[in-house]
């Protein structure tokens, strides 16, 4: 039994919004960074899909990439706001808005 | 011996580079020594180069000395050099002996003054303008000569510039002399236009390519210039306010030097006034009125040198009515008479003042002719000859223009002799005011020593200018063609011009006698008006004191609106217009981007937003887009 391509879509899409409104009304740090991987990950899904669906291997060596530059994301991501949980204790992303112009 | 010609500019000059480095550690007085040394010696050479023109004919006596290119742009090739002719040497002659003498009475004149050495190097730069003016054999360099004594005078009127009206004279003399200059410069343009040449001789003989309409606007734009120079109306407050100067140097600005540039300029370019009769009638016309109006100015002046300097400007009508006239032999004749007794005459009243310390006031002095006979004497020489009358230079100079300006219109010659007989009148009140009568300078000189004739280095200068003011009759004589010196010399500049000998003997003897005429009628009316009373406030009314109100016009209708105009621009346009669009631009900079920087709020949360919101604009119109 092969499942149709379009509940891969829909799913990565589910995926995306979900990742999209988190990192919009989330204002814990953590959680908006999950929300970001999680929005990286629909990009895969669908890449993975079209992939399979058009027997085309770039779109498996796209999502590799994604994956490393997530890696490096993640440590460079986690640095920082270890680093700012260090400084104060619950931070959230509103409190270093004095970085404002 | 001709060569020797370059040295007549170069010695002055080398005199004032060598003061202008060196004045201050030379010192008093040898500074003024050297400056005298080198325009005597200029002198000299002026005297070889005279007697070495005698030996040529009298048609060959026009010799070019090139120096080197100055500067060449396209057709416009000009060359800085002499040019030797009986006009320019005569010129040179007198501007190097006058301005000697002169020399040699600021040394002691100035021994007292701080800036002695400066004063110096001003002169010795002066007559080195003056003398390129004359000499040059290009018109170019003849402005350049030109804006030199402009530059010199502005620095020596306003040589003791602490004083407010010393500096301000200066500026005023600078300005006036700026006006001219535009004519100068404007006419300059014009001629090479038309001849494409500025070389004198270039630019005569091709004169008959030029239309008369263009000779006319050449010759009045040059005239406009001689007018600033000289100080002829409309242009001739500046001269009476020059007196703010140190007296020597009024005697040079007056008598050798500067003012009798634009008379020499009018007979410089005498082919061009020839060619253009209706200029020249202006320059005559001009001149006449200027002889009149000045004269009755100084009827009324109260200070010693301002009446000289008003008869200045009278004499310099004098001068432009006789080149108007054609009589240029005549302007030459009488601007060397006037160089030798107006001379004599500043340098006495610069002994009167000098004696009585700084008094300029004719209402504070009288009876100094029992101090002072020398001085008194000197002024006596000058004043018969200014006034013409016979045997002085003056009589025989005045009595040529006169009979010139007959012959070109019964009207000019009638104003002229107005002019004479008010000249002989206002000379005779300066000269009882100042040596007859009550002494009136005691009470400002309580207990100080009586006023006593100068020492013998301006006691010298006194004498010869007094001995050359009587001697300057033989330079031209109108008895016998052959006597007629200075006609035959300057024949080969300037042409026969005189009217002179159309006249039968009766004539003669009858503008002669009309002359001596005018001369004693001003004589004696100064002796019985002013031999016994010093103050008649009716002979001396305000309009004539004030000049006429022409410098106070000019201050009134062109000064003040002027510095009204720019109060204007400067409170409003400047702060207002300009200054507006600058801080304007900082303005709207500022408040964009106080606007702009709403919008960077910290937040990372509507940075999100706003990268989410252009991704669905971007996808919304590429799909859209895709989707037509």
């Amino acid at each position: 039994m092969t499942i149709d391509a379009s509940w891969y879509l829909t799913l990565a899409a589910v995926l995306f919004t979900i990742g999209a409104v988190g990192v919009l009304v989330r204002r814990n740090v953590l959680v908006m960074f999950m929300c970001i991987e999680l929005m990286l990950n629909a990009a895969n899904l669908t890449f993975v899909t079209f992939s399979r669906e058009l027997n085309d291997i770039g779109g498996q060596v796209a999502v590799f990439f994604v994956l490393v530059v997530a890696a490096a994301e993640v440590v460079v991501g986690l640095g920082i706001i270890v680093a700012i949980y260090r400084r104060r204790v619950g931070a959230t992303a509103d409190d270093p808005h004095e970085l404002r112009g | 011996m001709l060569h020797l010609a370059y040295l007549i500019p170069l010695l002055p000059l080398g005199g004032f580079a060598l003061l202008a480095v060196a004045g201050k550690r030379i010192g008093n007085p040898v500074a003024g020594w050297i400056a005298t040394a080198a325009v005597a010696a200029a002198f000299a050479m002026s005297v070889i180069v005279l007697v070495s023109l005698f030996g040529h004919a009298p048609d060959a006596r026009l010799f070019t000395q090139r120096w080197f290119t100055w500067f060449r742009v396209d057709r416009l090739v000009v060359d800085v050099g002499l040019r030797i002719d009986p006009l320019s040497v005569t010129m040179a002659l007198f501007v190097t002996g006058v301005s000697a003498l002169i020399h040699l009475y600021s040394i002691g004149y100035m021994e007292h003054d701080e800036d002695y050495a400066k004063f110096f190097t001003y002169l010795n730069l002066f007559v080195f303008s003056m003398l390129m003016l004359v000499l040059s054999s290009n018109l170019l360099v003849t402005f350049f000569g030109w804006e030199g004594v402009g530059v010199c005078s502005y620095l020596l009127i306003s040589f003791w510039f602490r004083r407010p009206a010393a500096a301000s004279a200066g500026k005023k003399a600078m300005i006036y002399n700026r006006i001219g200059d535009g004519g100068f410069l404007v006419a300059l343009f014009l001629i090479f236009e038309r001849t494409g040449s500025l070389d004198y001789s270039t630019v005569f003989a091709r004169l008959g390519r030029v239309s008369t309409t263009d000779l006319v606007a050449i010759a009045l734009l040059l005239f406009l210039g001689a007018v600033g120079k000289s100080a002829q109306i409309p242009l001739f407050p500046w001269l009476a306010d020059a007196m703010e100067g140190p007296t020597p140097v009024s005697a040079l600005i007056h008598a050798a030097t500067m003012v009798t540039a634009g008379v020499y300029l009018m007979c410089r370019i005498n082919p061009i006034l020839h060619a253009a009769p209706d200029a020249a009638h202006v320059v005559a016309w001009v001149g006449v009125v200027t002889a009149a109006v000045a004269a009755t100015i100084g009827c009324a002046q109260t200070d010693i040198k301002k009446v000289l300097a008003y008869s200045t400007v009278s004499q310099l009508g004098y001068m432009f009515l006789a080149a108007g006239s054609g009589a240029y032999v005549a302007a030459i004749f009488l601007m060397l008479a006037h160089a030798f007794y107006k001379a004599l005459l500043f340098l006495s009243a610069g002994s009167v003042i000098h004696a009585l310390d700084g008094e300029q006031d004719l209402k504070r002095m009288g009876s100094l002719r029992a101090f002072m006979p020398l001085t008194a004497g000197a002024f006596f020489v000058g004043w018969l000859s200014i006034a013409g009358v016979p045997p002085f230079s003056g009589f025989w100079a005045k009595s040529d223009v006169l009979a010139n300006a007959w012959a070109v219109s019964p009207a000019l010659w009638a104003i002229g002799a107005a002019t004479a007989v008010l000249t002989a009148y206002y000379m005779g009140r300066e000269f009882f005011l100042v040596f007859m009568g009550d002494p009136r300078w005691q009470g400002a000189r309580p207990g100080g020593e009586a006023p006593r004739d100068p020492g013998w280095v301006m006691g010298v200068p006194l004498v010869a200018l007094a001995a050359c003011s009587f001697l300057g009759l033989f330079i031209d004589l109108p008895f016998h063609p052959t006597w007629a010196f200075l006609e035959r010399w300057l024949q080969p500049v300037v042409g026969a011009s005189l009217a002179v000998h159309h006249f039968g003997v009766a004539e003669l003897w009858g503008f002669a006698l009309a002359d001596v005429a005018f001369a004693l009628l001003g004589i004696a009316v100064a002796t019985a008006v002013w031999r016994v009373a010093a103050n008649r406030p009716r002979l001396e009314p305000r309009f004539l004191l004030m000049a006429w109100f022409v410098d106070w016009s000019y201050d009134r209708f062109v000064a003040r609106p002027g510095a009204l105009v720019a109060s204007f621009t400067a409170s409003v346009v400047e702060a207002r217009f300009i200054d507006g669009a600058v801080e304007g631009v900082a303005r709207l900079v500022r408040g964009g981007a106080e606007r702009l920087r709403r919008l960077q709020s910290g937040y990372v949360r509507t940075y999100a937003l706003a990268i989410l919101g252009g991704i669905v604009i971007v996808v919304t119109y590429l799909v859209t887009r895709a989707g037509s």
